[in-house]
């Protein structure tokens, strides 16, 4: 990304949802931190990201690429897989409208 | 960890989030009490504890040696708790401005600093910090002049950087907790310098 | 620099690739994250450099002092 034409920066900060900081907390103890189990690599983390493809910076916030990310990693490390994750998410969701 | 009040359906990657901890809860990869900690012990880092750092390089010539020397080691031995951190101090003088990036992701010395600002995760940032740091510092207000030299750092392996600003005239005799106050992330980033309020 | 794009997660700027500079001092080894971005070992270590490139000589037209720099880590099989 360096040296591509780009735009002001405008010096925009914001507080970090709840769910951002619980993203955040697992990247760091999924990389074996703060006495996690190291189960991925800042590396992979990168490298998913960039899998996201070019369009990921319009579409998705930081946290958003990097949930994603994450997520891949670990299907892709075996540790969940696709199916689980939708089961689960079907489940939440269903929770949630409860 | 449940979102208290109204419902509010989840969006897409809340869904993702909430379903990937717990599953790697279910499976015994985490505990939501690590998680809950580790969200604290991150919020809890903040730039005041590198402001510490640059205020005790003022004021103790050995430390800033040392700090120069290996960062990271210098920060644990102000009693920083600074994990996986590899910490590269670089010092701006009369000649030398230095400026950090990290052009390939936003790689960011969080284990000192806390989590960085979103303008240094932009793409704008991260785009044109390398190309035309003296146009972006000028956005943030600060004109170096032409004789001065401006060294951009990009992160791009795993050591991660911290500006040690030139410290103002006036400020002798100050204690290290007043130089602290005038050191902000921004300086330490390198697109600020510390001022006298 | 080794001008060369290929597939895969890089660490090596595009924008310095075939470019020359300046090799400020050795960071060290540290595994290569080529690699240890396809979850295998990034064994051996390979040494990593901190290079430091002129920006006159990395951007045509940089308008600045010309002894203005930009220093990046480099593994060392990027380097020719």
């Amino acid at each position: 990304m360096g040296g591509l034409p780009a735009g002001r920066v405008e010096p925009a900060e914001h507080d970090n949802a709840e769910w951002e900081w619980r993203v955040d907390a697992l990247m760091t103890l999924l990389t074996g931190v703060k006495g996690g189990k190291k189960l991925m690599t800042v590396d992979e983390l990168r490298k998913n990201i960039e899998a996201l493809g070019p369009d990921a910076y319009d579409r998705m916030s930081y946290y958003e690429r990097w949930v994603s990310s994450i997520t891949q990693t670990m299907i892709q490390r075996g540790v969940v897989t696709t199916e689980e994750l939708g089961r689960k998410m079907e489940q939440i969701e269903k929770r949630g409208r409860e | 960890m449940k979102e208290t009040g109204k419902y509010q359906p989840y969006n897409y990657f809340q869904l993702m989030e909430v379903s990937l901890r717990e599953l790697l809860v279910e499976k015994g990869i985490v505990t939501e009490a690590q998680v809950a900690a580790t969200v604290e012990d991150m919020r809890n880092r903040t730039p005041e504890r590198g402001a510490r750092v640059v205020a005790h390089a003022w004021s103790d010539p050995e430390f800033k040696r040392k700090l120069l020397a290996d960062g990271t080691r210098a920060c644990e031995e102000l009693g920083l708790d600074v994990p996986a951190l590899r910490l590269v101090a670089v010092e701006n003088t009369p000649a030398v401005h230095n400026m950090i990036v990290c052009t390939l992701c936003s790689c960011y010395p969080r284990m000192l600093l806390g989590i960085p600002p979103d303008w240094y995760k932009s793409r704008n940032y991260r785009s044109r910090a390398v190309r035309e740091p003296r146009a972006v510092l000028a956005e943030f207000g600060l004109d170096l002049p032409d004789e001065m030299k401006i060294r951009v750092h990009d992160s791009t392996a795993d050591m991660r950087y911290l500006v040690l600003p030139m410290r103002p005239a006036g400020t002798e005799g100050w204690s290290e907790q007043q130089l602290a106050a005038i050191v902000s992330r921004d300086c330490m980033i390198g697109v600020a310098v510390p001022r006298i309020a | 620099m080794r001008k060369v794009y290929p597939l895969g997660h890089i660490r090596t700027p595009f924008y310095i690739r075939g470019r020359s500079g300046v090799v400020e001092r050795l960071c060290g080894a540290f595994g290569n994250p080529e690699e240890l971005a396809q979850m295998r070992s990034g064994e051996p270590k390979q040494p990593l450099y901190r290079v430091r490139f002129l920006q006159t000589e990395v951007w045509p037209g940089y308008r600045g002092n010309p002894e203005d720099a930009l220093e990046v880590e480099i593994f060392q099989h990027w380097l020719e």
